[in-house]
């Protein structure tokens, strides 16, 4: 069993921290939920705005790269490189007028960007970040964390529902109904993503993962990546998935009434979504903080985001958008398939693995050898069921018949 | 197992949305995703160019007809000019003839690029297409800069002529230009052509038979898509067209997809024509003498010319006077919408946004 790592942020140390204080003032143990409840508001104040300001620099570099994709140069009026734009942008959203439309279910209308916002910060809590102590730091360890994640992702698509419902406007509730239909499909190639790293890694707790992984799930299972990195572009409705605001479609989706400081929540809950879908992909499957000693993991961790939120912009920038029913249909036909193979090569192997006495001292995880064993097997399938559906599966129905003059027209002149 | 009652929903598509291209109106019935019916309106950009047109001279109306297919204002010039010249019997040099079909096949590559930028926008891909189009586009905006000193409308050409020579400078950057364009549409090509996303989404959406497409009047690219090998400066060429060497591309089924390729393969024609002229054009007066105030005799005279977006014709009838007493577009866009019930109804709204962007229509001259 691994020493119980000492803890950098976390709720139980600030609850001792104030629990300390509050004796010395002089109140006595009947004042112990104060504890508690400063221990909390301090904790939340610390994500929100980390995560507020994280999204912010964000949203800055997403507006660069994209531009530097575009052979465009973005912003770069406010501040040096443009990095104050975010700030500008939502002080003209603060100073904006806050319409509700008069049809408008109110309640729900206004709660909607915070029921948007909310899980995507909760996400935050168990992503084990690593510190520049070189100590595991986690605001909370929790043992169930990706049980946890799992389950407070699922809350986004009621929050849109809500906003494309509370609107009374056709194009909203047609973004929302989307929306309502593709997050909850792709929930599942989620969990079946995350399954494959719960058989390996045994545990459902975040620290757990990351330290099974003496080799990075990327390498020992990438169909299980492409699965899980697949269906959470979903989740966040980006590029090639953005149906639920697609732009071109609908304007601007279920939050097309929105204006005002709801407008910027909803924006800023949008954008801090790739954020936290990096961090849970590093923590999943490129091995948190883990890194070489001559940074402290916390870097590594962030660099890892880097490259996957790299990626994403990648994505967002190239690719045009599916329809509604091949999104659908790409759920339900390859990413549930391939996530059940994946499952059940991973289970198969690991079970092959036991019999032949590849499981590590902690008698839960696989040891560094046998990992890479089962990569090796695992690359080379993927590889091949990547030939098989690019070559055999895919590109039949694309070939096209050599074009023939249609009978109906004659413009009277040989044909050169 | 008791069904849930639905009912179909009515969504006013623009006119103000971001993919109608203008201010075109669709009253569109959905069913859910599913289109059951739709009601094109026009109108809003009505500005009534042709009653304008009864009341100004022959040469003032070159500008209205800038401002009819503002993407295209070059070819435009040209079957306006063409009609004038065909009422009153004017001869055009040699010279000026290779300068109109360089800029029109110019204007046609910038039209192009700007139908396949809005199409891949429209597909849902973040302007990142859109950027690279426009970036060419660019280019040959500033080539007829040198040529007139305008960029988008550009009143170019006159009733006998061109407006002036191309200058020194314009045949050098014309010549980069034309090197390297087929690499810039090779790289867009990298970009859309064998784009899964682009093929799932547009291969076998909006078909539009040959048949149906001579039914509604159709021309253009959305025809020769359709496979139907028609093209007005093949059959019927007109200025120098008949002196150079280019082929007719087709598509195969007559889909958003071959709406695009066609269009890709069109600009490398063009591109073909523009070299042969550079190779053709010899030294020589650019504009016949006309008087000021063109009386062409009392008559009639229909002139067409196959634009970016189709068959470009405009109908003049003349009394005698200094200004047209009868002044009629045949405007491609407009007609070009004809089957759009038909290519659409049954589809998705994705798809509805893609199938009118293939169209590729110009609200300008729609509602002229």
């Amino acid at each position: 069993m691994a020493p119980t790592p000492v803890l950098f942020i976390s709720f139980e140390i600030l609850q001792k921290n104030f629990a300390g204080l509050i004796e010395l003032i002089g109140f006595g143990e009947s004042f112990k939920w104060l504890a508690t409840l400063l221990a909390g508001i301090s904790i939340s104040f610390l994500i929100i705005n980390v995560m507020v300001m994280a999204t912010a620099f964000y949203t800055w570099f997403e507006r660069r790269m994209i531009a530097r994709f575009q052979v465009r140069r973005g912003p770069n009026r406010n501040g040096p490189f443009g990095m104050l734009q975010p700030f500008a942008d939502v002080l003209k959203l603060i100073m904006k007028e806050d319409t509700i439309p008069d049809e408008a279910d109110k309640p729900v209308f206004t709660l909607a960007p915070i029921a948007l916002l909310a899980p995507t910060l909760m996400i935050m809590i168990v992503i084990p970040f690593g510190t520049f102590l070189h100590e595991d730091a986690f605001l909370s360890n929790l043992n169930i964390g990706i049980l946890f994640i799992v389950g407070v992702t699922s809350v986004n698509s009621i929050a849109i529902f809500m906003a494309g419902w509370a609107s009374r406007n056709k194009y909203a509730i047609l973004g929302s109904m989307r929306g309502a239909a593709m997050l909850i499909s792709y929930e599942i190639p989620m969990a079946l993503g995350i399954t494959s790293v719960l058989i390996l890694s045994g545990s459902l707790a975040m620290t757990e993962i990351v330290s099974s992984q003496s080799v990075w799930f990327i390498l020992v299972m990438p169909m299980g990546f492409f699965v899980f990195m697949a269906a959470s572009t979903a989740e966040m409705s980006r590029t090639p998935f953005d149906q639920i605001e697609a732009e071109s479609e609908l304007g601007s989706g279920y939050n097309t009434e929105y204006s005002g400081i709801k407008f910027a929540v909803l924006f800023l809950a949008e954008f801090m979504a790739p954020l936290v879908t990096a961090a849970v992909v590093t923590t999943l499957f490129l091995g948190g903080s883990q890194g070489f000693d001559f940074l402290p993991g916390g870097v590594w961790f962030a660099l890892k985001m880097f490259i996957i939120i790299f990626v994403l912009l990648w994505f967002r920038s190239t690719w045009p958008r599916l329809r509604i029913d091949q999104i659908m249909g790409f759920a339900w036909k390859t990413l549930f398939g391939l996530g059940l193979f994946n499952i059940f090569l991973v289970a198969l192997e690991f079970s092959l693995a036991d019999q032949f006495g590849g499981l590590a001292s902690d008698s839960v995880s696989l040891t560094p050898e046998y990992m890479l064993i089962i990569g090796a097997i695992n690359w080379i399938i993927t590889i091949a069921i990547i030939l098989i559906m690019a070559n055999v599966v895919g590109r039949k129905k694309y070939t096209r018949p050599e074009p023939t003059p249609s009978p109906l027209a004659n413009m009277g002149i040989k044909e050169s | 197992m008791a069904t849930i009652r639905t009912e179909p929903v009515t969504i006013n598509l623009g006119p103000q949305h971001p993919s109608t291209h203008g201010v075109f109106r669709l009253r569109v019935t959905f069913d859910g995703e599913e289109i059951v019916d739709l009601e094109p309106v026009f109108g809003y950009l009505h500005r009534g160019t042709e009653k304008l047109a009864e009341s100004r001279n022959y040469v003032q109306i070159v500008t209205l007809t800038d401002r009819m297919d503002y993407v295209a204002s070059m070819s435009n010039n040209l079957a306006y000019v063409r009609t004038v010249e065909k009422l009153s019997d004017i001869k055009v040099p040699e010279r000026a003839q290779y300068i109109r079909v360089i800029s029109v096949e110019l204007q046609r590559i910038a039209s192009h690029l700007m139908a396949t930028g809005f199409l891949l926008n429209d597909l849902g891909a973040l302007a990142t297409p859109l950027v690279y189009c426009f970036r060419e586009r660019e280019r040959i905006l500033d080539l007829f800069e040198m040529l007139c000193g305008a960029r988008i409308t550009l009143s170019y050409m006159r009733p006998g002529g061109v407006f002036q020579d191309a200058p020194e400078e314009f045949w050098g950057s014309l010549n980069t230009l034309i090197s390297d364009l087929p690499s810039y549409l090779d790289e867009l090509e990298s970009l859309i052509t064998t784009n899964e996303i682009v093929l799932a989404r547009t291969i076998g959406v909006g078909l539009l038979s040959d048949t149906q497409a001579i039914d509604s009047g159709v021309t253009g690219p959305i025809l020769r898509a359709s496979s139907v090998k028609w093209d007005l400066r093949k059959a019927n060429p007109y200025e120098i067209y008949d002196r150079v060497n280019f082929d007719v591309p087709i598509g195969s089924s007559g889909d958003t997809y071959d709406r695009y390729y066609v269009r890709l393969q069109e600009m490398r024609e063009s591109i073909k024509i523009i070299s042969q002229c550079i190779q053709q054009i010899e030294p020589g007066p650019v504009r016949t003498k006309t008087p000021f105030f063109i009386r062409p005799p009392t008559g009639e005279a229909y002139s067409s010319v196959e634009g970016p977006k189709g068959e470009l014709g405009f109908y003049m009838v003349s009394d005698g006077g200094i200004s047209p007493y009868r002044f009629k577009v045949r405007a491609p866009s407009f007609i070009n919408l004809t089957p759009l019930r038909d290519m659409i109804t049954g589809w998705k709204m994705g798809d509805l946004i893609i199938i009118l962007g293939s169209i590729d229509i110009v609200l300008g001259e729609v509602d002229r």
